[in-house]
């Protein structure tokens, strides 16, 4: 994983959106690199749809600019949605047509030659597990299978970034998983970069690589997930909590001792341990040491969601 | 380009396969095949009309006549310019843009690397080609028709004159067309948009025995700005007569009626409220029947306004439809 070789996909710069007089999208900075599955969370009316918008050269910025791949959204937008698929939120399809014609619709307007239509569309088709479908009227699919053959339909022009505004909206819990699953396999077998909105956490914690909270219109936190939550709540530091039979104030003495703890608090039979780094194995000696009964010890993570929910009540 | 060529080829795939096409499609033959061999259609109007072979100009242009005889029925040309083609226009343009919107494939198809205008050119393209498809089958069934009951062949002036005929019917289709669209853009709602159209139409729907709606919304203005009474003197009732036909012919219809009329009765000279305007002004008399550059003088200022209407139209919906900014909702 060496950071500096890969390619930046998308940059955003300042990236401002007024309506009337209504800050939609604040100063954003983005930057999301190849390969990334960057999970673009937020509550509803927090401007992520807004930023795709002005991503794909759809919605002008009222400042600031975004380059996918170098082209500026704005100036160029016909080479960025050359080379970005886009799923829209409420995503549809021309029902009285069939999925496959629906399909190569979107490969000519494309500017693909009619033999590669017809290749592309089977193969997308292929890939969301659609393909006896194909002949079938959109009209009598399912939610799930119109948010697939929504996939497919990006496939047909095989993007190298995928935005997908929230892809799971409307389909049933076993269906999000496997919708999840195949986005993230999409992503890993065609090397293609996704931004995917959601709403909802675990979702995005399932397989995105990295994260922006959006609220109000402000990214504020963004980052690869596993170094999020700690940098966000603690700081940088980590929280260890131990269970005793019992505590003494030697034993507390002890544990302040060991170089790295900042600070230490006694609550009850507990005692909460914050220092740099996870010192579990450093603290468990010096317990013993001191003759403690050692019950539990827990490191406590900084999960994604509470920094979620803290930031969904500020909004 | 190749954007606006992928659009157009889609839209007028669906124009001729969906129920909507094939319906349309059906009622325009149906009607028009009724008027003209139906029992009081045409070709009985006709025959009556060659029993007594006085009547001017039916001797020469007794193809045209298939076209406006009327016997109990309207004529063909009645149901062309009331009818068939409004309906036409109006169904295939009343939700162009927001029937897109509604169901979500216009911020997929924007997302695609075309122009926005393809989109909105494109749809306008096919829908004109259809009018033009849709008067072209009906046109020639009519002909073959009266080929082959009537047996009368058409002159080589009168082949001309059904040429323009077509030419300025799809324009008048246009103009429908356009109008369909305006709204499609300007309304989210398919069935106010469609409303809205449909009021439209109604409003200048030329009634079977004379008149519309508009005509006498016209003849209620001239008659605020210019009243008459019995004493009026001739300069007045010509003022006031002037004003309502100048206030009548803001309508694309009476302005098509009135051009194919003079198109297909060359020997009638005009019809209806025009031969009495021009009458009354006396510019235009004419005791035979005036030749085809005769006639296309006289209608050129009807068609350029129907152009014209059209072309703005067309123009509002354009800008605005670019201009549009696409929201998250």
């Amino acid at each position: 994983m060496s950071k500096l070789t890969k390619q930046v996909v998308l940059e955003t710069a300042d990236l401002t959106k007024n309506y009337d007089k209504t800050t939609v999208v604040d100063r954003l900075n983005l930057r999301i690199e190849e390969g990334d599955i960057f999970g673009f969370l937020g509550p509803n009316g927090a401007g992520k749809t807004t930023t795709i918008l002005m991503l794909l050269g759809l919605t002008e910025p009222t400042s600031g600019t975004a380059h996918i791949y170098g082209y500026n959204s704005t100036r160029e937008p016909l080479k960025v949605k050359r080379i970005t698929g886009y799923v829209p939120e409420k995503v549809g399809f021309y029902e009285d047509l069939t999925a496959g014609y629906n399909l190569a619709y979107t490969a000519r307007l494309n500017g693909l030659s009619e033999d590669i239509v017809t290749e592309r569309v089977k193969e997308s088709l292929d890939t969301v597990g659609l393909s006896d479908k194909a002949e079938q009227q959109v009209g009598t699919f399912s939610r799930g299978m119109k948010q697939r053959l929504a996939i497919a339909d990006i496939l047909v022009k095989r993007p190298k970034v995928a935005i997908l505004d929230e892809p799971t909206s409307g389909i049933d819990p076993e269906g999000i998983v496997q919708m999840l699953d195949m986005i993230a396999d999409i992503a890993k077998e065609r090397n293609m970069t996704i931004i995917m909105c959601s709403h909802q956490l675990y979702q995005v914690q399932r397989i995105c690589n990295r994260v922006g909270i959006l609220v109000n219109g402000r990214l504020v936190i963004e980052g690869l997930l596993d170094q999020l939550g700690r940098e966000a709540l603690g700081g940088g530091r980590v929280r260890i909590e131990v269970k005793l039979t019992e505590i003494t104030s030697k034993l507390v003495d002890c544990v302040r001792r060991i170089s790295g703890v900042v600070s230490v608090e006694r609550s009850d039979d507990l005692l909460l341990i914050t220092c740099l780094e996870d010192l579990r194995s450093k603290i468990a000696k010096a317990i013993i040491d001191a003759n403690g009964l050692l019950v539990e010890m827990k490191i406590q993570s900084y999960a994604l969601e509470d920094i979620y929910r803290r930031y969904f009540r500020e909004a | 380009m190749k954007g606006l060529m992928t659009v157009f080829y889609k839209e007028l795939a669906d124009h001729f396969t969906s129920w909507r096409g094939i319906i349309l499609f059906m009622t325009v033959l149906l009607v028009s095949v009724f008027a003209t061999i139906g029992p009081q259609g045409a070709i009985a109007g006709l025959r009556a009309q060659l029993a007594t072979p006085v009547q001017y100009g039916v001797g020469r242009f007794a193809f045209l006549y298939l076209f406006t005889a009327s016997g109990q029925m309207p004529s063909f040309l009645w149901f062309i310019c009331a009818f068939l083609v409004p309906i036409v226009g109006i169904v295939l343009g009343l939700d162009a843009i927001n029937g897109e919107k509604n169901s979500g494939t216009l911020s997929r198809l924007l997302a695609q690397p075309i122009y926005r205008d393809a989109v909105i050119n494109g749809k306008f393209l096919a829908g004109v080609v259809t009018i033009a498809i849709m008067l072209t089958t009906t046109i020639l069934i009519v002909s073959a028709i009266g080929l082959a009951v009537l047996g009368i062949a058409p002159s080589s002036e009168e082949i001309a004159r059904i040429l323009l005929f077509w030419g300025v019917s799809i324009l008048y289709g246009a103009f429908w067309l356009g109008l369909a669209m305006l709204f499609s853009v300007y309304f989210r709602s398919v069935a106010t948009s469609a409303l809205c159209a449909i009021g439209i139409w109604i409003f200048f729907f030329p009634w079977p025995t004379g008149g519309s709606l508009m005509s006498m919304a016209a003849r209620l203005a001239a008659n605020t700005l210019a009243p008459v009474s019995q004493t009026s003197t001739t300069a007045e009732l010509v003022r006031n007569y002037g004003m309502q036909i100048t206030a009548s012919r803001f309508s694309p219809t009476l302005l098509f009626g009135e051009a194919i009329t003079v198109l297909l009765s060359p020997g009638a000279t005009t019809a209806g409220e025009t031969l009495q305007l021009l009458t009354a002004s006396g510019a235009l008399w004419m005791p035979g029947a005036p030749s085809l550059s005769q006639t296309l003088l006289t209608i050129w200022p009807h068609l350029a306004t129907i152009g014209g209407i059209t072309a703005l139209l067309f123009a509002i919906s354009y800008i605005r439809f670019m201009r549009e900014e696409i929201r998250a909702t």
